[in-house]
């Protein structure tokens, strides 16, 4: 196996409290970049270092940090997105309640790069464990100096506020989530003005995921060049998949980046429950899925990317051969509808289309048309509104009807036979 | 729910809480979602007079608590029972039985999702994704996560619960 960066803790039972995270070298990293790194420094490192987000989009970190405005005379924030809602992704959970340190670490080294002094962490509601340890581990750093005014007698302080989610997968969409934070209801805002810009109570604001901001700590204290010798040189540094569905061993694994997904499931996942995969979706439930055929893509940002899919929140769903591919487009699309937020036309209207034929087709209803109709309403929503979730939705819903189109057919000719 | 008391308990009961909440935030809207699950913790749930103390607290528009309460599920705007179970039922769950254990639940229950006991003493709900697909199927009774579900399993926790007064709310 391969090490273990992010979660080497992540089965000691005192792994979320600071001794233990100092213990292996915790804190060093930001002792480095204070002492040895400007802001600017710190930003070009990140940058060399290739670090990419590990929300779901894959954007270079170093390279969104350096689009907030140098000479701004506003406040900066830093805004930790800990909202993670995408199915089949549970990594970021894991992190806070088990090693939430890395994270509040991550925050500080993010925070002086930007300039900024207030941060928030927007975590889900439903994660109470995960806020607990979050709100002890900034408790924790407090009284040890590493937040706060002047850490480790640096120019640079600190706050760190929990802002708790309510349920609402859309906040997981950056603008969606600076609304939430400001009190209002998570829709999302049309890009730009970005948030670099114009984010937070309109001044210039950096959001990043909880995986990415816990590789800065590791990234500092062993070097840029270390963490750009993991795996691809495109895709490089430690990366968490969640591996969740129908295969043998669920689970948390922290691999390098290109992999074979067919390796990831056979060999880390156990293979599937009944011995023979079908597909598999590679980054959560809005990645398009593959067909077995496809299995020797390599699971990284850039080669998924060109396959036609993303890594996203590298959520990866194995389907085996009992799986039926229009039960699993009909939930997918029954999440999106049920989690677009009304405010674009395409999303709204034509998920709930969409989920309403594919019932149909499910209950023996269906009708000769109805998956040229579906290929219709994926067009019309995909590009089509202010943010990524319908271009998810039909992005997942065309590959399941692209790879599995006979699957669909069968089920509505069986129905127009026997009508 | 906030039933027995009046406007002016509410906001006594939440005034020391919702103050610190403030200092978190440049404006006082930010404190509306805090300041909702605090009235949530203490009372079970959120209505038409929480909205109001909220509002009167932070000094913003009523409309503003309630657009934020309506938007957002974990507020409970109805009574819910004692435990409040919320089976996920998406799809790395789904793939690993949620239906069946759905139906389960609603028999031993004899509620819909969405219901609530007549004893008071179940809310049954059908969410999204928790985040916990490594233990698939999986849901969350109160504030604990319970997965690797089986029907036997989720007899014994009904049977654990049901003696059980509420563990803290929301």
């Amino acid at each position: 196996m391969s090490e273990q960066v992010l979660l080497k803790n992540i089965d000691d039972p005192n792994g979320h409290k600071i001794e233990t995270y100092e213990a292996s070298g915790g804190y060093q990293g930001l002792r480095i970049v204070l002492r040895d790194f400007s802001p600017d420094e710190v930003i070009e490192e990140v940058k060399s270092a290739n670090l990419r987000g590990r929300g779901g989009a894959g954007f270079p970190t170093g390279l969104k940090w350096g689009f907030v405005p140098k000479d701004s005379p506003l406040p900066r924030y830093l805004c930790c997105n800990a909202d993670e809602g995408e199915p089949g992704t549970f990594k970021d959970r894991i992190l806070m309640e088990r090693d939430p340190h890395q994270l509040i670490e991550g925050m500080v080294i993010a925070a002086y790069a930007i300039g900024c002094r207030t941060a928030y962490l927007y975590i889900r509601g439903e994660y109470h464990l995960s806020i607990d340890h979050c709100q002890q581990a900034i408790a924790a750093a407090h009284a040890r100096g590493y937040l706060g005014a002047n850490i480790l007698d640096s120019d640079h302080s600190l706050e760190i506020h929990i802002h708790k989610g309510a349920g609402a997968y859309i906040c997981g969409e950056e603008t969606a989530m600076l609304e939430s934070i400001e009190g209002r209801r998570g829709l999302p805002k049309l890009k730009p003005p970005f948030p670099a810009v114009a984010g937070l109570y309109d001044c210039p604001t950096v959001v990043n995921n909880v995986e990415t901001l816990a590789c800065l700590p590791h990234l500092f204290r062993r070097g840029g060049e270390w963490f750009a010798s993991i795996g691809p040189d495109h895709s490089p540094g430690p990366k968490l998949f969640g591996l969740s569905g129908q295969l043998k061993r669920p689970g948390l694994y922290e691999l390098p980046m290109g992999m074979a997904l067919g390796e990831m499931l056979e060999v880390h996942g156990g293979g599937a429950l009944t011995g023979k995969f079908k597909a598999a979706i590679p980054g959560g439930v809005s990645a398009p899925m593959f067909p077995r055929s496809a299995f020797d893509v390599k699971m990284d940002f850039s080669s998924l990317a060109a396959a036609g899919s993303m890594l996203g929140s590298a959520g990866v769903i194995g389907l085996d051969e009992t799986a039926s591919i229009p039960v699993v487009a009909r939930r997918i699309t029954e999440f999106f509808s049920h989690e677009s937020c009304g405010k674009c036309t395409p999303c709204r209207e034509g998920l709930t289309w969409a989920a309403k034929i594919l019932r149909r087709i499910e209950a023996g209803q269906g009708q000769v048309g109805d998956v040229d109709q579906l290929e219709m309403l994926c067009g019309g929503i995909f590009g089509n509104s202010f943010c990524a979730l319908g271009d998810g939705a039909a992005w997942a819903l065309g590959a399941a009807l692209k790879h599995f189109r006979p699957e669909f057919d069968a089920l509505i000719t069986a129905q127009s036979q026997a009508g | 729910m906030s039933d027995a008391r009046s406007l002016s308990d509410i906001k006594s009961e939440l005034a020391a809480q919702v103050q610190q909440v403030m200092t978190r935030y440049p404006t006082t809207r930010s404190a509306i979602m805090p300041a909702l699950d605090l009235a949530q913790q203490k009372y079970g749930g959120v209505d038409g007079l929480t909205y109001q103390a909220v509002a009167e607290l932070l000094d913003v528009p009523e409309i503003w608590v309630f657009e934020v309460a309506s938007f957002y599920s974990l507020y409970d705007r109805a009574a819910t029972g004692r435990h409040h179970i919320r089976l996920c039922t998406n799809l790395p769950c789904l793939l690993r039985g949620a239906e069946a254990l759905m139906r389960h639940l609603q028999q031993r229950l004899a509620v819909g999702p969405g219901e609530t006991t007549g004893d008071g003493r179940f809310t049954l709900s059908a969410v999204e994704c928790l985040g916990a697909c490594e233990l698939a199927p999986v849901l969350m009774a109160n504030r604990q996560y319970h997965g690797d579900l089986t029907a036997a399993k989720l007899d014994a926790l009904l049977a654990s619960l049901a003696d059980q007064p509420a563990e803290e709310m929301s």
